[in-house]
């Protein structure tokens, strides 16, 4: 097991340069568990509660331009998208029947018990705001659920960042100043997608700028995050993270280039918008297959902290390499 | 460089608790024996945690989890081990022999418990003693803890969908008894008491080994100034952490999570500003 040891070199001799050989560990096994979420509810929930906040922002702005059509179907949008959220959350429990639990207390330290706290507001408000728009009734209590819903919303879409980065998961902890911005995009081009869906052309201009802003900030937010993680990298581009992160840059670029050039062909314009929800999806789960990829590999969890100690000792020795 | 140490129970809100209560553990005693980790399951009634060969040395347990709260690492080194390899890996420098290290892992107790700061719903608490435990009545089993913890301890039970691990039994502690596995040690190699005594014991027993010429032996997990504030449960080791699958620099998490926020703030605001972008140029329409 630990005769791979390779760390005593001769000096002096000319070495090639090679990969770094791989740290010790026991038996190979790994240091930190692997998430105990499940797949899809998790990253399933990742994507709808994204869909559905930056519906709910998308719609109380189209109510501010008078876009009806727009307003009406983001915010059904978003009441079907959180409805099933919940439902996956509250299935991923190892004991549902206590989901109650959650409000039981408010942490600051938990994103889980915040989030909790915020779709129980957020929710209800989306529910009224899509229940009256469809209906027609009670246009006051309405717009007011809109407002609340679309205040809410923007939460209910950027917490998820916190809420994966805030683990031991390498993968998503050494992303955390990325994460937040990779979410809110993802979340904005799928929002901004299902209204190109949805609408008619002529309605469709919001949710065509939404999109592209969305789009253009997951793309670079995406890129800054894998230039952070290093060599961690790796989790988002092979394994089974792999092929989901690039087929999300596939159709993300090709679903902002056709927002951008669609123009009053709806049926561009629809297939742009599914292209966009399906890569904001295949994000948010190449996102969670990397965090468990590099869970399983204590490579990923014992290189960055081996690194960490030498650089410290290094400074503490005025520079010297100890050893 | 000093930096005050945290009493996570005063922290948590006990005016007047008793002395904060660890374990020791010292390695270089440790005989493989795994009456600790019966005892635990013993006294604790966790269930069965797999039957399986696993071909790590003699090693079947494989790692602590949510019904394996005692787990007794064996790892088989050549004796020169510790020097830089021969010329030639065929032929050790040492001419053979095998040294073996054997260690029984446990929940840290982390003076920052990741674990606590992110369960939801309260269930896991800091006891009087500075101790970390779930409650199992108030668990619903929303898995947060097992991805916070920097040491893969705690895990969720399929049988019944809560999550589990070490109480540094707390059911005996607060009657004055020695937690099982501690009685159950037959070389005195799992310690426990309160930590400033342990700490001590363990200082002097790193000092006596390196007198000795076992120039690898250090302690891992007892500084307060590390990434977990100091752990209650620390241990002497005679190779690096990583060697026994303990993460060499562990740090809690939710260290950076005021951070996190202000980027979610931020976020939160970039989205809002994006909305309203989109639908200013689209100015107001009719119907």
């Amino acid at each position: 097991m630990n005769a791979r040891r390779r760390d005593g070199a001769r000096p002096g001799a000319e070495e090639p340069v090679v990969p770094r050989a791989d740290p010790r560990s026991y038996y190979g096994r790994p240091v930190i568990k692997e998430p105990a979420w499940g797949s899809p509810e998790v990253p399933g929930y990742l994507f709808l509660g994204g869909l559905a906040g930056a519906s709910s922002a998308l719609a109380a702005c189209a109510q501010l331009t008078g876009n009806r059509e727009l307003a009406r179907a983001a915010k059904a949008g978003a009441a079907g998208a959180i409805g099933l959220s919940l439902a996956a959350l509250v299935k991923d429990l190892g004991r549902p029947q206590r989901f109650v639990n959650m409000l039981r207390v408010f942490k600051v330290t938990s994103p889980m018990s915040v989030g909790s706290w915020i779709l129980s507001g957020y929710a209800p408000a989306a529910g009224a705001a899509a229940a009256s728009a469809v209906t027609g009734r009670l246009p006051r209590a309405g717009a007011a659920a809109t407002a609340a819903a679309g205040l809410l919303g923007l939460g209910v879409a950027t917490y998820t960042a916190a809420l994966v980065a805030d683990t031991a998961v390498p993968a998503w902890h050494e992303g955390y100043r990325e994460m937040p911005y990779l979410f809110a995009g993802s979340a904005a081009s799928a929002a901004g997608g299902l209204g190109m869906l949805a609408v008619r052309p002529e309605n469709a201009g919001e949710a065509v700028r939404f999109a592209v802003l969305g789009a253009a900030t997951e793309l670079t937010a995406k890129s800054l995050l894998l230039r952070r993680l290093g060599e961690t990298a790796e989790t988002y581009q092979t394994g089974r993270s792999g092929p989901l992160m690039e087929a999300a840059e596939v159709l993300t670029a090709a679903g902002l280039a056709g927002a951008v050039l669609a123009g009053r062909s709806r049926a561009a314009l629809m297939l742009s918008g599914a292209a966009l929800l399906a890569a904001s999806a295949l994000t948010r789960f190449g996102v969670f297959e990397a965090g468990r990829a590099s869970a399983r590999d204590p490579k990923y969890t014992v290189r960055p902290q081996r690194e960490r100690l030498d650089a410290r000792a290094r400074q503490m020795t005025g520079g010297r390499v100890p050893g | 460089m000093t930096i005050p140490e945290i009493d996570p129970a005063a922290r948590a809100g006990y005016a007047a608790h008793p002395p904060r209560m660890g374990f020791f553990t010292d390695t270089s005693i440790c005989i493989g024996c795994k009456a600790c980790e019966v005892a635990c399951k013993e006294w604790n009634a966790v269930p069965e945690d797999g039957l399986l060969l696993t071909g790590m040395s003699y090693d079947n347990t494989g790692g602590l989890g949510a019904s394996t709260w005692r787990h007794v690492a064996f790892i088989e080194q050549p004796a020169g081990g510790l020097l830089p390899p021969a010329p030639d890996d065929d032929v050790p420098a040492d001419g053979g022999g095998v040294r073996w290290l054997m260690s029984s892992d446990v929940c840290k107790h982390c003076s920052d418990a990741a674990c606590l700061d992110v369960c939801p719903t309260g269930a896991l608490m800091r006891t009087e003693f500075g101790t970390v435990v779930v409650q199992d009545d108030v668990c619903n089993g929303c898995g947060y803890c097992v991805s916070a913890c920097p040491f893969g301890v705690i895990g969720r039970r399929e049988s019944d969908g809560g999550a589990h691990k070490c109480t540094l039994c707390y059911d005996r502690i607060g009657d004055g008894l020695t937690p099982a596995c501690a009685k159950a040690c037959p070389t005195q190699s799992i310690q426990f008491g309160p930590l400033d005594e342990l700490r001590e014991r363990a200082q002097a027993r790193v000092g006596e080994l390196r007198d000795s010429g076992r120039a690898e032996a250090r302690l891992y997990a007892e500084d307060p100034s590390d990434g977990i504030a100091g752990a209650g449960a620390f241990f002497l080791l005679l190779d690096e952490p990583e060697v026994y699958g303990l993460p060499p620099d562990p740090v809690a998490t939710t260290r950076d999570l005021p951070q996190m926020w202000r980027h979610v703030a931020t976020a939160a605001a970039v989205l809002a500003f994006g909305a309203a972008a989109a639908c200013l140029r689209g100015g107001r329409r009719p119907t």
